[in-house]
């Protein structure tokens, strides 16, 4: 049997939430790094396989896939029965991981990638940081994740008792924010969020995504 | 013992309220619609955010379970009501992530400009703002790249993931509804030969 084929770079967050993924399941794979700094993500070999030209893509078989949340949810499901349960168990269990999730796509991701983008990656790409759009963003992160703190005061992880996918998507930016972006008061400011994060990012998969682990 | 419909709480004009009752029809499901008034902020009280805590429509309750997000609340509708009205998952292992793919494409690549284009054109100037002709030629430029891509699968698709109608498909509808006849940009759409099949295909429906 092929292994599948993951098409992505160590640094994306996309990639990481996919690696970690895998993991969680303990499926084996093949890395083949798609070289971002030399454009190799725009080039026509790469936009065949994803024509939007991001990362990651996976090929498993005949199928291949992009989208990190739609590559994560087909690893869950095609896995079930192996590693972590990652989807719920009832119907409404299901439903509420794919509400938390959509959370983290549609409210979540988008301050936060902002607040990443402008600390981390303009600098790097030789520009300056823009305050007035991470302060508006870290004003939006944080009504998040208030009633993330809410929340978590009721349930141990997002979608209920068990960790899922929805916390699993989380960890790339989350990860970011507080190591590299120092805004890990957001975190640390929120009793239940901190005991949330510092479950979810000390779990063996997400070291492995992040090569914190040989 | 008669079985509780589904609640669900929304108003017509709003985008991800008509999503889910496009759902609810496609699945031939019944449900009791609860107006949440947001003209009178009905949305930001503590009465809504007990259920919705990010006070923000649709919000569905079905017996004890309470669902936001609105491609959260059609996919459960789509599983629960599976066999019953239209087939909206796929039924393959990779025919259901494949509708999963272009659901993500939908909530992260076309949503966001057609919404900001939408909250620009019409919205803005009905509360009393003026638009923004530079942010909606920017977001005109990131969607036209969208629906570039858009115009090459469905060339070779009849639909997004296949040729079947699915979730994927039924998720651009009422942006796109909107895109055409409010924010005058039908021109997007009609275009681009594969895509303007493909939309009066699905809003035809």
């Amino acid at each position: 049997m092929a292994k599948i084929k993951v098409y992505g770079h160590p640094i994306s967050t996309a990639t990481r939430l996919v690696l970690c993924c895998l993991h969680e399941k303990k499926v084996e794979y093949d890395f083949v790094l798609v070289e971002l700094s030399a454009g190799a993500h725009k080039q026509p070999q790469y936009l065949a396989l994803n024509p939007f030209g991001v990362l990651p893509t996976i090929q498993d078989g005949d199928l291949t896939l992009f989208e990190s949340r739609a590559i994560a949810k087909y690893l869950a499901k095609k896995y079930e029965g192996q590693g972590t349960e990652l989807l719920g168990n009832s119907l409404s269990e299901q439903a509420l991981v794919e509400q938390w999730s959509q959370v983290e796509g549609q409210s979540f991701n988008s301050p936060a990638s902002t607040i990443l983008f402008q600390i981390l990656f303009v600098p790097m790409s030789g520009g300056s940081t823009d305050e007035a759009a991470v302060e508006m963003n870290v004003e939006k992160l944080k009504k998040v994740l208030d009633i993330y703190e809410e929340r978590l005061s009721k349930s141990k992880y997002l979608a209920g008792d068990f960790f899922s996918l929805a916390d699993l998507q989380h960890l790339p930016y989350l990860d970011y924010l507080v190591t590299d972006c120092g805004k890990g008061d957001l975190i640390s400011s929120r009793k239940h969020v901190k005991a949330w994060w510092e479950d979810i990012s000390s779990r063996p998969a997400w070291k492995k995504a992040t090569g914190k682990t040989p | 013992l008669v079985m509780a419909v589904i609640k669900l709480h929304g108003h017509p004009i709003s985008t991800a309220t008509a999503m889910v009752l496009c759902c609810l029809n496609e699945k031939e499901v019944e449900y009791d619609f609860a107006i949440v008034e947001l003209s009178a902020g009905a949305h930001k009280q503590p009465q809504y955010l007990a259920l919705n805590p990010f006070g923000v429509v649709p919000t569905i309750q079905d017996g004890d379970l309470t669902l936001f997000e609105s491609r959260a609340i059609v996919k459960y509708l789509a599983k629960k009501y599976k066999g019953q009205g239209a087939d909206l998952l796929g039924n393959t292992l990779a025919e259901q992530a494949l509708v999963e793919q272009w659901c993500e494409v939908e909530g992260h690549s076309f949503f966001p400009p057609a919404s900001t284009i939408l909250f620009q054109t019409v919205l803005r100037p009905l509360r009393g703002g003026t638009t923004d002709e530079a942010v909606v030629e920017i977001n005109i430029g990131k969607l036209n790249k969208v629906l570039d891509i858009y115009e090459e699968r469905l060339s070779k698709s009849k639909y997004l993931a296949g040729d079947f109608f699915s979730l994927a498909d039924l998720q651009h509808l009422p942006w796109t509804q909107y895109l055409v006849t409010a924010c005058k940009k039908g021109d997007l759409i009609s275009s681009r030969k594969h895509v303007n099949a493909w939309w009066e295909d699905i809003s035809s429906r």
